[in-house]
C-alpha cells in the first residue's frame, strides 16, 4: 500500500511490546499482568503478519499468528482459573500476597 | 496523504494510546476496557495488512472470549466498593529504564536495517491459503493445537472446581 511501509507496522508492534513489558514489570494485580502478556502477544502477532505481507507472497506468518491467538486463549483460560484459585486461598489477587513458598 | 494513510495513522495512534491506558490506568476495570480498544486497533492493523480472516479471528477470540473472561475474573475477585486503587503499580522508575533501553535498542534495529521487501501479498481473501496451510503443511501443529485446547479445558475445570480440588485432598 502506498505510503505505509513495513517500518510503520514494526513501530506499532514495538510500542505495544514496550507498553506490555512495562505492564508486566510494574503491575501487582495478577489480572493486570495477564493483560500485559496479551499486549506482548499482540505485538508479536503484528510483526508476524507484517512480515508475511511484505516478505513475499506467503501466508505462513498469518498461520503462525492464528496459532499465537489460539495459545493466548488457552493461556488466558488457565491463567484466570489460577487467579480465581489464588483469590480463594489468599483473599487477594495481589501477587505480593502469594509468598508462601518464598522462605 | 491518501485516505488509507490517514486511517492507518488514526488506528495506530488509537492502538498505542489504548495500550498506554492498559499500562498506566489505576483501575483494573478501565485497564480491561482500554485493552478492548487495543485489540480492536490491532484488528484494524490486520485489515491494513490484508489479513481479513485474522482480523475477524482477533475480534471473535480476543474480544469475544479472552476479554470477557478477564472482565468476569475482575468482577469475581474484587469487592466493587474499593475498586478505585485496584491496579497498583510498584517499581515504576526501574521498569521505565529497562523498557526505555529495550525500546531504544529495538527501535535502532528497526530503522537501521534495510529490510528486503519482496512482492506484497495481494489484497483479497486469505482464507483459501490459510485453509490449505492448516490441512497441508501445518496439519501436525493443527492437530496438536486441538489436543492442547482439550488439555487446557480439562485443566481449567480441574483447577477451579471446588469438589475436584477437595477430592484430591
Amino acid at each position: 500500500m502506498v505510503g505505509i511501509s513495513l517500518e510503520h507496522f514494526l513501530t506499532v508492534g514495538l510500542l505495544l511490546f514496550a507498553l506490555g513489558l512495562y505492564t508486566v514489570l510494574t503491575r501487582r494485580n495478577a489480572i493486570g499482568i495477564l493483560m500485559g502478556v496479551e499486549l506482548i502477544l499482540n505485538s508479536a502477532n503484528i510483526n508476524y503478519v507484517a512480515f508475511a505481507r511484505y516478505g513475499g507472497s506467503s501466508t505462513d506468518g498469518q498461520i503462525f499468528a492464528i496459532f499465537v491467538i489460539m495459545l493466548a486463549a488457552a493461556e488466558a483460560a488457565v491463567g484466570l482459573a489460577i487467579v480465581l484459585g489464588i483469590y480463594k486461598n489468599f483473599d487477594s489477587i495481589d501477587v505480593e500476597a502469594t509468598d508462601t513458598l518464598r522462605y | 496523504m491518501s485516505l488509507a494513510v490517514v486511517l492507518f495513522y488514526a488506528f495506530a495512534i488509537f492502538t498505542v494510546v489504548c495500550a498506554a491506558g492498559v499500562a498506566f490506568s489505576p483501575n483494573v476495570v478501565y485497564s480491561a476496557f482500554a485493552l478492548m480498544g487495543t485489540l480492536l486497533g490491532v484488528a484494524a492493523m490486520y485489515v491494513f495488512l490484508a489479513a481479513d480472516f485474522l482480523a475477524l479471528a482477533q475480534v471473535l477470540v480476543y474480544i469475544g472470549g479472552i476479554l470477557v473472561l478477564m472482565l468476569f475474573a475482575v468482577m469475581l475477585t474484587h469487592r466493587i466498593a474499593n475498586v478505585n486503587i485496584s491496579n497498583r503499580s510498584v517499581g515504576r522508575l526501574p521498569a521505565l529504564l529497562v523498557v526505555g533501553g529495550i525500546t531504544m535498542i529495538m527501535g535502532r534495529a528497526i530503522y537501521r536495517t534495510s529490510w528486503v521487501v519482496g512482492t506484497e501479498l495481494p489484497d483479497g481473501p486469505s482464507t483459501y491459503a490459510i485453509g490449505t496451510g492448516f490441512l497441508g503443511t501445518y496439519v501436525l501443529p493443527f492437530e496438536l493445537a486441538s489436543f492442547v485446547l482439550l488439555a487446557v479445558l480439562v485443566g481449567a475445570v480441574a483447577i477451579s472446581r471446588k469438589e475436584l480440588r477437595d477430592a484430591q485432598g
